[in-house]
């Protein structure tokens, strides 16, 4: 039997992991798939809980957690199609449209 | 150490180790190739979790879905260029130790707490209600009874995602 | 099919067909607006009919039933003048009782037989479909105002007949006269509505609800409590109100005055709105309001008194009218006077009876004209018409009826309705027998013109001209089979209400719960004797011969070769003049409101153009000379002013401007130092 905290601290490297990758890359395409590594440590927690508590509805959420991450990848990967077409780059730091 | 352990503890193990790899690699098909190790072994742990139905999801719509989604999207761009390139921005010392900052606090945060996390003797959950044999089904009658209706909304997610995305990627460029 | 509780479909077909000929119409070929808009009506007809079967099924004194759709104002609480707390609650429901089931019968069916022959009447014309439509729209708004269970699901339905009226009698609107007509007919009809709104504030102000039966029970509670007596003058006000209101849409002196102009509408239009249904509101909203006229008896004689004037003005002026649009827009306001008569003696029941009758007999009547002009090419003037009968047949035979059933032939549907409408004027207590001899003079009448109308039209010799008389031709199916279907109606809808000497009254038996008296009414002996068989008999006798008399002055003047037409108009000239230009009251009008309006009109351009200009010339000046001055001090103090302190926000932002760099990843950053501070100002209390 795993103590739940391990599985807690395994959740948080990976999301920690997948916070660093978001702040310092610098292709978009690994940012998406670093967002997908924070989501996977948010199922691990959800089920970790889920197991300990002998409830399903951990379960349910985590399969709500990846119906989520499967319209974002479709819609981040639609906007990097777009902006590849638009600015033939896939560096998101030659992107600032949001400046003042 | 029982057989669950060990396995936890490798699955674990990879799954930080293709994770790290993830943000690091230069090249985007590797860092997929990485990101497919990491699911893997995530579905590896739900399997030590006694979660056989959402390691299954896990394999087949993380993997098997959009994973292959990304590489599709890869193999559409130029990865030339960008191995060349510069891999991090400007901030990310900064941000590396806003991350260990985070991870420590996180790791306080359940280290403190992980007496309070010991559920008693007798209140573990029995074999019947997440035992081998009986994951899926009720799995199916939580999410078809209790979460009928946010599984629903779930559903017109996927479809407004789906529409997005497609008159995302085909509107026209300035150049057209 | 528990077609009872579906009665609030029956106004949903039509608006369902408006909104589908409104929208799409235009795109749509011209047979499938015409089938919808004829279908949708048919569709509420078949409601109506099973409705109104299962309505007779049920025992007599149950025979009310009410649909709450649902609440549609909820207004809160409010206090009557009799200081009765009470909440202003309007619900959107419907009501089929025994007198509305008359109604919505008359106005399904016959509306049903009117669309189908406008299928034929304006397949020529431009706008097909929003004529369609707006029938439809018509529909819909006569309907909810019949079935309407409350005063202002009636006022609804009031407004909307009202729009569509305008609207299709402008519906040649590149034609000013039909504009004219129209704003005429809208505008008068706004003076009537002011009279129906005070009249249902008063309701609600006296006894609390607009409700049918909230306030009928109201009444018969206080009545019996003797809270409320006969000609308290509450009563009068109100019934005085809805009357006025009444006159403006059924066309009664004073307001009458649209309904002529108001033919300038296509044909079909005055034969259904003008003629068969709306202008009918009146006589329905006064018989619906009859509990509040039986404690006015005052107001009583004024509404009898103003029809049987209104049947004798409009019969004179109908008596040498040559467009045959307008002899018949007369004939409807004369027997619309007859309808108030009966409604003013107090025999609600004979005013409904005749309501019906009439709708058969002049929606016929109409839809005959309208053949006739459809056959010349869209001639009017009877003295362009004659000799018709044998060329047009159908319409000839199928107005013949009409015209020997409004001139009150034994027999016919005019005649039992007139009869009792005459009967109950002499006999009722409220009647008076100068009241009588009027609408008998006007029987007369009503026969010698509508004589002289179907003389001019068909016999005689020929007044057609040579081109048109070559392409004359009889309607196409679509428009006769509605007329021979109208004249069989014409002939047999009498029949229900047989005078007591023949036999049963069925008609009147049927609206006895709607129109039972407030007031038990003890029958004594004496007044049983007054109903005296050979009494009755020899008055129908009486107005058949009046009416005889007409005839034959018609026949000898019109049928014959004859100039006596011509040299009667010469002997009463200064007679004759004042009937041809309708009593010269559309003058009379125009010279005490529309003239003074302009006036006034005219007196407020001139006030505008020098006092309220001159001041505005003046101030402009002023303005020029003080704005130099407040020129110089806007640049320099208020600019100044504005420049310094945007110059100063510029200045002191750009520290934290730099913050909004754009880049994604710093906001991404920003946010998980967020997160940072708030998970260790939590840790920081649990340390």
């Amino acid at each position: 039997m795993v103590p739940i905290h391990h599985y807690l601290l395994l959740g948080a490297a990976l999301f920690t992991i997948g916070v660093v990758g978001v702040l310092t890359r610098r292709n978009i395409m690994v940012i998406l798939m670093s967002i997908e590594l924070m989501m996977n440590a948010v199922n691990i927690n959800l089920i970790a809980f889920s197991s300990q508590l002998g409830h399903v509805s951990g379960q349910v959420f985590a399969i709500f957690v990846i119906t989520v991450a499967a319209a974002e990848a479709a819609v981040g990967l639609g906007i990097v199609i777009a902006m590849f077409k638009n600015k033939e780059t896939m560096n998101i730091n030659e992107i600032d449209l949001m400046k003042w | 150490m029982s057989v669950e352990q060990v396995l936890f503890y490798v699955f674990g193990a990879i799954a930080v180790l293709s994770a790290l790899s993830v943000i690091t690699l230069k090249n985007v098909v590797h860092s997929a190739v990485a990101l497919a190790a990491t699911l893997l072994s995530v579905a590896g742990i739900f399997l030590t979790l006694r979660a056989e139905f959402l390691a299954g999801v896990q394999v087949i719509v993380y993997v098997g879905g959009i994973l292959v989604l990304f590489i599709f999207v890869i193999m559409l761009i130029s990865i030339e260029k960008s191995i060349v390139e510069r891999q991090f921005n400007r901030q990310w010392v900064v941000a590396l130790i806003t991350a260990l900052l985070l991870i420590g606090e996180l790791g306080f945060v359940v280290w403190r707490g992980k007496d309070s996390l010991v559920v008693a003797e007798g209140t573990q959950p029995q074999a019947s209600v997440l035992g081998v044999t009986g994951n899926t089904q009720l799995v199916g009658e939580t999410l078809y009874g209790q979460y009928l209706l946010p599984f629903e909304i779930a559903s017109i997610l996927l479809l407004v995602a789906i529409v997005g995305s497609v008159a995302l990627a085909k509107r026209k460029t300035q150049a057209e | 099919m528990n077609f009872l509780d579906l009665i609030w479909l029956i106004p949903l077909f039509p608006v369902a067909g408006f909104i589908i000929n409104g929208l799409f119409g235009k795109r749509m070929p011209k047979s499938a607006v015409g089938t919808i808009a004829a279908g949708a009506v048919l569709i509420s007809f078949i409601f109506a009919v099973g409705a109104v079967y299962q309505l007779a099924q049920l025992p007599e004194h149950e025979r009310s039933h009410e649909v709450v759709v649902y609440e549609w104002i909820n207004a809160g609480s409010a206090v009557t003048t009799g200081g009765q707390a009470t909440r202003f609650v309007v619900n959107w429901s419907f009501l089929l009782d025994p007198l509305s089931s008359v109604m919505v019968l008359v106005v399904t069916g016959i509306g049903f037989l009117i669309h189908v022959y406008s299928n034929g009447y304006m397949w020529e014309e431009d706008g097909f479909y929003r004529f369609f439509a707006y029938l439809n729209l018509f529909m819909f708004s006569m309907l909810t105002l019949i079935l309407g269970s409350n005063y202002l699901m009636m006022f609804i339905g009031w407004e909307g007949v009202g729009l569509c009226s305008y609207l299709l009698i402008g519906y040649y609107f590149h034609k000013k006269s039909a504009g004219d007509a129209a704003k005429k007919a809208f505008v008068v009809n706004r003076v009537g509505d002011w009279g129906l709104a005070t009249g249902i504030l008063l309701i609600f102000a006296t006894f609390g609800s607009l409700d049918y039966h909230t306030v009928e029970e109201v009444i018969r509670a206080g009545v019996a409590s003797g809270q409320y007596v006969v000609s308290q003058p509450i009563f009068i006000g109100i019934a005085l109100a809805l009357f006025v209101g009444a006159c403006g849409k059924s066309a009664q002196i004073p307001l009458y005055t649209w309904l002529p102009d108001a033919m300038e509408g296509p044909t079909p239009v005055s034969a259904l709105i003008h003629a068969a249904t709306m202008v009918t509101a009146g006589v329905y909203m006064v018989a619906r309001s009859n509990w509040i006229y039986q404690m006015a008896p005052e107001a009583l004689a004024v509404v009898a008194v103003v029809g049987v004037l209104t049947a004798l003005f409009a019969a004179s002026i109908g008596l040498v009218q040559n467009d045959i649009k307008r002899v018949l827009a007369y004939s409807t306001v004369s027997q619309l006077g007859y309808m108030f008569l009966a409604l003013g003696v107090g025999a609600f029941a004979a005013g409904v009876f005749h309501l019906m009758t009439h709708a058969f007999f002049k929606a016929l009547l109409f839809l005959g004209s309208g053949s006739v002009i459809h056959a010349l090419h869209h001639e009017q003037d009877m003295r362009k018409m004659g000799a018709l009968k044998n060329k047009i047949p159908i319409t000839f035979l199928t107005m013949a009826i009409g015209t020997l059933a409004i001139a009150g032939t034994p027999g016919l549907a005019g005649f039992f309705s007139k009869d009792e409408i005459l009967w109950q004027a002499f006999s009722s207590e409220h009647g008076h027998p100068l009241l009588w001899l009027i609408a008998a003079i006007v029987a007369g009448m009503t026969s010698f013109y509508m004589f002289r109308l179907l003389f001019m039209t068909f016999y005689g010799e020929s007044r057609v001209d040579h081109h048109t008389e070559q392409h004359i031709h009889e309607s196409p199916k679509v428009m006769t089979v509605p007329l021979i279907v109208l004249a069989v109606g014409s002939v047999l809808a009498g029949y229900i209400g047989l005078p007591k000497w023949l036999g049963p009254n069925l008609f009147e038996h049927w609206l006895e719960p709607v129109f039972e008296p407030v007031q038990a009414v003890a029958v004594s002996a004496e007044e049983a004797a007054h109903h005296s068989v050979a009494l009755e008999v020899g008055m129908a006798a009486v107005s058949v011969g009046i009416a005889v008399i007409g005839f034959l002055i018609a026949y000898t003047t019109y049928a014959k070769k004859s100039d006596r037409a011509e040299r009667v108009s010469a002997q009463f000239k200064g007679m004759y003049q004042a009937l041809l230009n309708k009593w010269y009251v559309d003058e009379l009008y125009d010279a005490l409101f529309v003239h003074r309006a302009k006036d006034l009109g005219r007196g407020l351009w001139r006030f505008d153009s020098r006092v309220v200009d001159g001041l505005v010339n003046e101030t402009a000046v002023g303005t020029v000379k003080s704005a130099v001055g407040s020129g110089w001090w806007d640049r320099w103090i208020v600019d100044g002013l504005v420049r310094f302190a945007g110059g100063f926000v510029k200045t002191a932002s750009w520290p934290i401007r730099l913050s909004e760099t754009g880049y994604t990843q710093n906001y991404a950053l920003v946010m998980i130092v967020g997160v940072l501070v708030l998970v260790g100002y939590v840790l920081w209390g649990t340390l």
